[in-house]
């Protein structure tokens, strides 16, 4: 039997390629089959498989042969020659076995994360010790250059957003006290809540989200570029060029921030309450200087550092934890800024249990 | 390590494949291509040479519509490329394939999700043929199957490049844009790479036309080889062409110590 193939067997016409292949296969009966290359306009590698592979499925009923080619196509049906791709395949589990697979790694990469950043810290003490016994390894002008970055080109977007929630919870707070007669003392709640908690809070969220993203970003291309190598076998210690400046500069950076974003959020509050609740901004000032004392600004102020340190090593770890690929980089920016977010709150909640139980 | 080179019988009677006219392209100031004439003929393997920053990348990336020209036209298969459709621009495209530097494999994809990217993109074929079809490139090109399930951070430097030609191959193009395909590869894996490429462009019918540096495959795959120099083609021919220009550009790169040696070795 003799079938004649006609027109092009190229990857546009693959469904057509695919089904008339299929079609030979059905309806092929008496062997030997020829398929007879003479019409074929044109052939390529998909056309050349296709026929291949039909030839391969039927070389149990009998044998196939291909007549007419030319030789270019003769060569393309050579290159294209049928093999078996199905490789062993992958062994399958079961969502349930998947899912606790899943929670198990999880498990262990934070226990990895806890040892890694207790480590980190350890490395980055040691190394701060070596800059101030030997000041001249002290880089002045990169902590400077990094305190531009994060906390003075940070001043608007931070100075904005503290003044909205100042206005926000103040409204709120209006609203709700004024049911009860007692709407002055919207003031002593905006006041403690904004020193203790909210300024440094609604900073180092922010801070994470600009800065920590930033150093990973940076630290982690560096990785992927070698540049981190090249520092080392010139006899630099990464640590102490890249890291020891930016943590320094988010350590000192972080409390002036805190200490606008404050003032910004007061602000805030206090035109609230101006406007809602019919408190003069003398009267707002009086009030807010008897409800908070020293005390509630320092709680808030003294968390700034240590914030900034939680934030700092994060992003670094992550940063060095960068491989070769872009997408692994996208990756490690994701995670150090939900991861510095997470520890932010919760290193926040710590220092809430710490004070209370100080009394302080 | 010389392939036989077929001889064209004569130029003149060949299809014009691409054909640039009076491109001129430049950034700022400064003008990089000025008034540059070039054919390429169909089913050839030419060879584009030239010092650094004289150009050769930003006429590749012209034709590839990847940075703007100032001046002139480009006709990719007989159609010029700014009287296109956004349409006719998406057909011409599938008769491409390029291979970058750098290979530009998609991170995120393996090997074989990087070769379907055009295949799904552009034709409708049954998830059998699919595999089928990406494992065959990547068998064509050289690479082990296992590949096929690698990222490409995984592979090193040759993998990359016959994984990244496997991609620029998907679509059986008609025309293959080699960027320095050898750069970074040792001699051995070069030679290889210039013999998969002579082998590829006869089964295939291919036209390759070929940013190098490399003598070695300007002396063992290119039918003919273009040299660009202040903002034109200096020379374009076979490579006796190339050997018996005056142009002290040409002469220092053809007769310098490293051709001596090629052509020692290999001619």
């Amino acid at each position: 039997m003799a079938v004649r193939l006609s027109g092009p067997w190229t990857a546009p016409h693959a469904q057509k390629v695919e089904a008339l292949a299929d079609d030979i296969a059905a309806e092929a009966e008496s062997f030997p089959l020829v398929l007879d290359l003479s019409g074929v306009e044109r052939l390529d590698t998909l056309g050349a498989w296709t026929l291949n592979r039909t030839r391969h499925e039927l070389s149990a009923k009998g044998q196939v042969e291909f007549a007419n080619a030319t030789p270019e196509q003769k060569i393309l049906l050579d290159e294209a020659a049928y093999r078996d791709f199905q490789g062993e395949p992958k062994p399958r589990h079961s969502r349930f076995v998947d899912f606790l697979v899943d929670v198990g790694q999880s498990v262990a990469g934070a226990g990895k994360d806890m040892v890694g950043g207790v480590g980190f810290l350890g490395e980055l003490v040691s190394a701060m010790i070596r800059v101030i016994l030997h000041p001249r390894r002290f880089r002045a002008t990169a902590v400077i250059n990094q305190l531009e970055q994060i906390a003075y080109r940070g001043v608007p977007i931070i100075v904005l957003i503290s003044f909205l929630v100042g206005c926000i919870v103040s409204q709120q707070g209006i609203f709700q006290l004024v049911k009860f007669g007692a709407t002055p003392f919207v003031i002593d709640l905006i006041g403690i809540l904004v020193l203790r908690e909210l300024g440094v809070l609604l900073t180092s969220i922010m801070v994470a989200g600009r800065s920590g993203s930033a150093f990973t970003a940076e630290i982690g291309s560096m990785k992927m570029r070698e540049e981190i190598d090249a520092l080392r076998v010139m006899g630099l210690d990464p640590i102490e060029v890249l890291i020891v400046p930016r943590i320094m500069a988010l350590v000192i950076g972080l409390p002036l921030l805190t200490f606008i974003a404050s003032i910004a959020a007061l602000v805030g509050g206090g035109l609230t309450t101006w406007v809602y609740g019919d408190i003069s901004p003398d009267i707002f000032l009086n009030r807010l200087r008897a409800a908070v004392g020293m005390n509630t600004f320092l709680v808030g102020i003294i968390k700034a550092p240590f914030m900034a340190l939680v934030i700092g090593i994060i992003a670094t770890l992550e940063g060095l934890a960068v491989e070769g690929s872009a997408e692994s980089l996208g990756r490690h920016v994701t995670s150090s800024v939900v991861k510095a977010i997470f520890m932010v709150i919760v290193l926040d909640g710590l220092f809430a249990m710490f004070f209370a139980a100080i009394n302080y | 390590m010389m392939l036989d080179r077929h001889h064209p019988e004569s130029l003149e009677n060949r299809d014009v494949i691409i054909r640039v006219r009076g491109v001129e392209v430049g950034f700022g100031e400064r003008t990089i291509l000025k008034g540059l004439d070039l054919d390429v003929y169909r089913g050839e393997i030419l060879g584009f040479v030239g010092g650094s920053g004289q150009g050769k990348s930003v006429l590749t990336r012209a034709i590839l519509g990847l940075v703007p020209k100032r001046a002139g036209t480009i006709e990719v298969l007989g159609q010029n490329l700014d009287e296109l459709s956004a349409e006719g621009r998406r057909q011409l495209e599938r008769h491409w394939g390029v291979l970058f530097q750098q290979g530009a494999l998609f991170s995120a994809l393996t090997v074989k999700q990087n070769i379907q990217v055009p295949m799904r993109e552009y034709l409708r074929l049954s998830d059998r043929l699919l595999d089928e079809l990406a494992m065959l490139k990547i068998e064509m090109v050289g690479l082990n199957p296992d590949a096929a399930d690698k990222l490409p951070s995984e592979l090193s430097g040759g993998m990359i490049k016959r994984a990244a030609l496997a991609r620029a191959l998907a679509l059986d193009p008609e025309i293959v844009f080699l960027d320095e395909p050898t750069s970074g590869l040792d001699p051995i894996g070069a030679g290889e790479f210039d013999d998969l490429i002579a082998t590829l462009q006869r089964t295939l019918g291919l036209t390759v036309f070929m940013v190098t540096h490399d003598l070695d495959s300007l002396y063992s795959v290119c039918d003919r080889i273009a040299a660009l120099g202040e903002g034109k083609i200096l020379a374009e021919g076979p490579i006796e062409v190339m050997l018996e220009s005056d142009h002290p550009w040409l002469r220092s790169y053809f007769h310098g110590k490293r051709a001596r040696a090629v052509m020692a070795g290999g001619a």
